[in-house]
């Protein structure tokens, strides 16, 4: 599905991804982990055309999307959040929703005053479709709110739900549990099972390992820009790279 | 009574001015500081259009078209320009028409400007063309509003406003936010256009001292006093600014101060500016925070 090849990135000396490779294939939930500063938002950023790549290439699907502005990569299917929450704090939390929906006919001027009545139609089932993702969210009862007004973890669900009006093909999350309260984790939890279980993927960077370990069937390990280690929950887990980078070395390895 | 509708006349050219700007500044959060020259485009395009034996109305086109083509060869090297460049950017463009306007004598006549612009025979001139004219005014306004209103009450006006309240969200769902944006400068240009034609026509004498920074100010002015973002806001700000402007001409000041008295004007613009910035940003109608699309 996606297929990344030799990318690097470097911002002046420093190499913030360096030839990294892997592929993301019909894998339902995919996590990438690695201690801080190891390149993980910075691959996502790659991946999703906000930052361009010095080498390498990256294929959705067969097409090649490195160079493409940020928009076509998100009309091809990627969709991503951020990491730090970036709902549309005015806009109310269904407009927030209503506002991600694709190819809308009303965006151009044209249509506006020639097409009134396929405006309005679309504009009426987006807003139904908006609402049962809010629904879906339980976030229905504030969906007059402006976003800016809602908690913080309400926040990220909206963000959640904004991709999924998207009609995403690969969500790609940035750290999606961070910050948010246990009940609200297990909610998302529920919410991102089932859209795997919709044959929707999901990349998700995330620092809360039981959760990586309950989500994800395939992991890929990031250390100082490089990826050090790809494979299942249990093997990363057992892998003495992914310890060290994490702990750093053992005492008596340290001490020689 | 005369002197009521020159008031109304100014303020509703004034008001499609401050509309036209609101589109690009309220709803899209552009901060463009050189709005003026698309007003001075259209004022002087039509002038000089019409002096030249063109018919009205083919003028008016002409000059709303050119203003329109100018905001887009303003917007398309300007808006890789973030936040505050794109300011500086239109500051410095509004300067460059300004310069134009002065210096291309064998167009523009310089700081002679250009006296006796035509208006339509049907309007005339002298004190019985007022009410005439007043209505001319207020339909070209009303149309604007009708159009504005439309266009931001919709999927566009929306993703205008998820530009304005954060671009790359915008991007990450798809949108191009270069020619979103663009449509909005080019549309806000055209508008403004038609502002400064309607006061070229109405003034009948233009020079390029009228279309300064210190219009640009003003306009601002009526945008951020009326309340960015909505429909009615510029609309109030223009008729509020401009009446005040007109009543301070009746503060009796000795003549022997006129000439220190009257560079305050412009202080006291910029005071009031500063003032609502800091007590009433959202100006005298607040933005609604629901969102809704008119069917109509």
């Amino acid at each position: 599905m996606l297929k990344i090849e030799n990318v690097s990135k470097s911002f002046g000396a420093l190499t913030a991804v360096n030839d990294v490779s892997f592929r993301l294939g019909d894998t339902g939930i995919s996590g990438l982990i690695g201690p801080n500063g190891s390149g993980k938002t910075t691959l996502f950023h790659l991946i999703t055309g906000f930052y361009k790549l010095d080498t390498g290439n990256i294929h959705f699907l067969g097409q090649r999307i490195n160079g493409l502005p940020p928009h076509i990569i998100s009309r091809k299917g990627i969709v991503r959040t951020f990491q730090q929450t970036r709902v549309l704090p005015f806009l109310s939390s269904l407009d927030n929703l209503i506002a991600a929906a694709p190819d809308q006919l009303g965006e151009n001027l044209l249509p506006l005053f020639f097409q009134p009545s396929k405006v309005a139609l679309q504009e009426t089932r987006n807003s139904e479709k908006a609402e049962s993702v809010l629904e879906t969210l339980g976030l229905l009862k504030l969906k007059d709110s402006p976003a800016g007004d809602l908690s913080y973890g309400q926040q990220k669900l909206l963000e959640i739900g904004r991709v999924l009006m998207a009609e995403p093909k690969l969500i790609i999350l940035d750290e999606p549990t961070a910050g948010i309260n246990p009940t609200l984790i297990r909610h998302l939890v529920t919410i991102l099972k089932s859209l795997r279980d919709q044959s929707i993927k999901i990349f998700l960077i995330e620092h809360n390992m039981p959760l990586v370990a309950e989500l994800c069937e395939k992991i890929f390990v990031m250390d100082s820009g490089s990826l050090i280690f790809s494979g299942t929950p249990n093997e990363v887990q057992n892998n003495s790279r992914v310890i060290e980078a994490y702990l750093g070395r053992t005492a008596d390895a340290a001490n020689t | 009574m005369d002197y009521l509708y020159h008031i109304l006349i100014i303020s509703l050219i004034y008001s499609i001015f401050a509309q036209s700007l609101n589109l690009e500044l309220g709803f899209t959060g552009l901060y463009n500081f050189g709005h003026i020259a698309f007003f001075g485009i259209g004022a002087y395009t039509s002038a000089l259009l019409s002096l030249n034996g063109v018919p009205i109305p083919l003028a008016v086109i002409g000059a709303i078209t050119l203003a329109g083509v100018a905001g887009a060869l303003l917007a398309i090297p300007t808006l890789r320009l973030s936040g505050d460049y794109f300011g500086i950017a239109t500051l410095v463009f509004a300067e460059m028409i300004h310069l134009v306007f002065l210096n291309e004598r064998d167009i523009t006549r310089g700081p002679m400007g250009l006296p006796n612009i035509p208006r339509p025979e049907w309007i005339g001139s002298g004190i019985s063309s007022l009410p005439p004219f007043l209505i001319v005014t207020f339909a070209a306004a009303a149309v604007t509003f009708i159009l504005l209103r439309r266009i931001t009450n919709s999927p566009y006006g929306r993703s205008l406003k998820v530009i304005r309240e954060d671009e790359f969200v915008a991007q990450a769902l798809g949108k191009n936010t270069s020619l979103i944006k663009t449509k909005a400068i080019v549309t806000g240009s055209a508008f403004a256009g038609l502002a400064g034609v309607i006061w070229a026509h109405y003034i009948t004498y233009i020079s390029p001292s009228d279309f300064t920074l210190q219009e640009t100010i003003l306009v601002l002015l009526c945008v951020v006093l009326g309340g960015k973002g909505t429909h009615f806001g510029p609309v109030v700000g223009a008729f509020v600014i401009i009446f005040f402007a007109e009543f301070i001409r009746f503060i009796p000041i000795p003549s022997e101060y006129i000439r220190f008295v009257a560079p305050l004007q412009g202080m006291v613009y910029g005071f009031i500016l500063v003032i609502m910035m800091l007590k009433r940003p959202q100006g005298l109608i607040p933005e609604s925070r629901k969102f809704t699309t008119t069917n109509a």
